[in-house]
């Protein structure tokens, strides 16, 4: 097993030298099994192994795309794929704003550039059970989401303002060695509106959903994970065309094993 | 002159309830010419789709009449049965002469379970085998993309069952959005009325 990971990963490096330019660096994710929090019927998920991007996609890598499919450029972009907030900061098409930097997270691109930018990189964006997955480490634990301060940490975020400005690498590298899950952008995932809280958000269900409206926590299978549940929540409320200004992406990729 | 609501002001200035400064009107949509689709329009996506008849097709390949567009899956037990039942009963309140300019379209959320034959099998199971039915069996991210056109939620929740919104959509011939229905069973009279509205013009 080792040695075919090995081998896997020197494949998918040498791909990586060949493929297009301003690819982010990636680390591998060794798959695993753990339980969400809203899970399948059987609670457990399994995570095959996978690549993550090491830091969310920058202002620059997102430039450069632009610059290389002008179709994704703020005044080509058809309105299906991208609402009046896309790019929204940007000075121009193919410059930043004044106060951006080149080096802090992409934000205001909606789901289908996103997934647009992962795709011409020979990538996808991650599941939300990969996100959730490799986002329940800390610095030296696969999963601290027992942890007191693990949870602090992140709800103490959610409580600063703009922390989109900030670059990449700003907050820690992780057990997996990614950076900035926590604490600088929220992030797209490939099926965010597959978060059906209580089973369905929206009306059409037979449960009591629109007599009380925190009746989405019940069905979490720990109700202490409120972190968590705001990013469930959040998904579920996005539509694919949204640009939010605290909003960003990174991408994956599979780890094909050779035959 | 534009502020509150649809309300609007033939002077500019500024609005007598939000105080905020009234802005020119500005026209929505331009006219566009037969063969443009608008920035709104399902047919920017350039998506290649199977048909229950084994044909490829894009999305584009159905311009040209107004399109009833639902997303399900054969092998549900729950819901699909009766969205299906919806869509043939609002085909039922549907004159004759209406029908040649509408394409029914059921777009499968479970691509591999859902291949062409077994598309056409349950098309014919179902009495919805004529020409104005259309099933279509995408990729997986051709079918994600296409329910976040729609914003239509679904997630697998078992090898073979997935738990999704209940909507159906109609289109315009040039693939704009006019209306959606949401829910089992639900009044569909404004979904008719908005089909008569589009296939009678």
């Amino acid at each position: 097993m080792q040695t075919i990971l090995r081998l896997a990963t020197r494949i998918l490096f040498i791909s990586y030298l060949s493929t297009t330019y301003c690819q982010s660096e990636m680390v591998p994710i060794k798959g695993g099994t753990y339980t969400p929090l809203y899970g399948r019927d059987s609670l457990q998920v399994t995570i095959s192994d996978f690549q993550m991007d090491v830091y969310p996609v920058t202002n620059k890598a997102f430039l450069e795309f632009v610059k290389k499919y002008p179709k994704w450029q703020r005044s080509q972009v058809k309105k299906i794929f991208a609402d009046g907030n896309y790019l929204i900061g940007w000075t121009s098409d193919t410059e930043l704003g004044k106060k951006q930097s080149v080096n802090a997270p992409i934000t205001s691109i909606s789901w289908f550039a996103a997934s647009n930018y992962c795709e011409c990189q020979g990538k996808r964006l991650p599941t939300i059970d990969e996100w959730e997955y490799v986002a329940m480490a800390n610095k030296t634990m696969p999963d601290a989401r027992q942890l007191e301060d693990y949870n602090k940490y992140i709800l103490g975020w959610y409580e600063k303002p703009k922390t989109f400005n900030n670059e990449v690498g700003y907050t820690f590298k992780n057990y997996w060695g990614v950076y900035d899950l926590h604490g600088l952008v929220w992030e797209w995932t490939l099926d965010f509106n597959s978060v059906l809280v209580s089973g369905e958000s929206r009306k059409d269900v037979d449960n009591d959903s629109n007599l009380f409206c925190g009746s989405a926590a019940i069905g979490a299978t720990d109700l202490m994970n409120y972190a968590a549940f705001m990013r469930y929540a959040t998904r579920g409320s996005l539509k694919a065309k949204y640009a939010m200004k605290n909003l960003g992406f990174r991408c994956v990729k599979d780890i094909i094993e050779e035959q | 002159m534009k502020c509150e609501g649809k309300k609007t002001y033939n002077h500019s200035g500024s609005c007598p309830v939000c105080k905020m400064d009234l802005k020119p009107v500005q026209k929505s949509t331009k006219e566009l010419s037969n063969n443009e689709i608008s920035e709104e329009s399902i047919f920017n996506l350039t998506t290649k789709w199977n048909t229950e008849e084994g044909e490829t097709i894009q999305l584009e390949d159905l311009k040209g009449k107004t399109l009833v567009i639902v997303m399900i899956y054969t092998t549900c037990k729950a819901a699909c049965p009766r969205l299906v039942a919806d869509m043939r009963n609002i085909e039922a309140k549907i004159p004759k002469e209406n029908l040649k300019n509408l394409q029914f379209v059921l777009v499968s959320i479970d691509p591999e379970t859902d291949t062409p034959q077994r598309l056409k099998a349950f098309a014919k199971e179902n009495f919805m085998d004529g020409e104005q039915w259309t099933f279509l069996q995408g990729t997986t991210s051709s079918v994600r993309e296409f329910a976040n056109v729609l914003a239509v939620k679904y997630k697998q929740i078992s090898p073979m069952d997935f738990s999704h919104s209940n909507i159906i959509s109609v289109f315009n011939s040039g693939g704009e959005l006019m209306h959606q229905q949401e829910g089992l069973g639900v009044d569909n009279k404004e979904t008719i009325q908005t089909i008569l509205d589009l296939t009678s013009k």
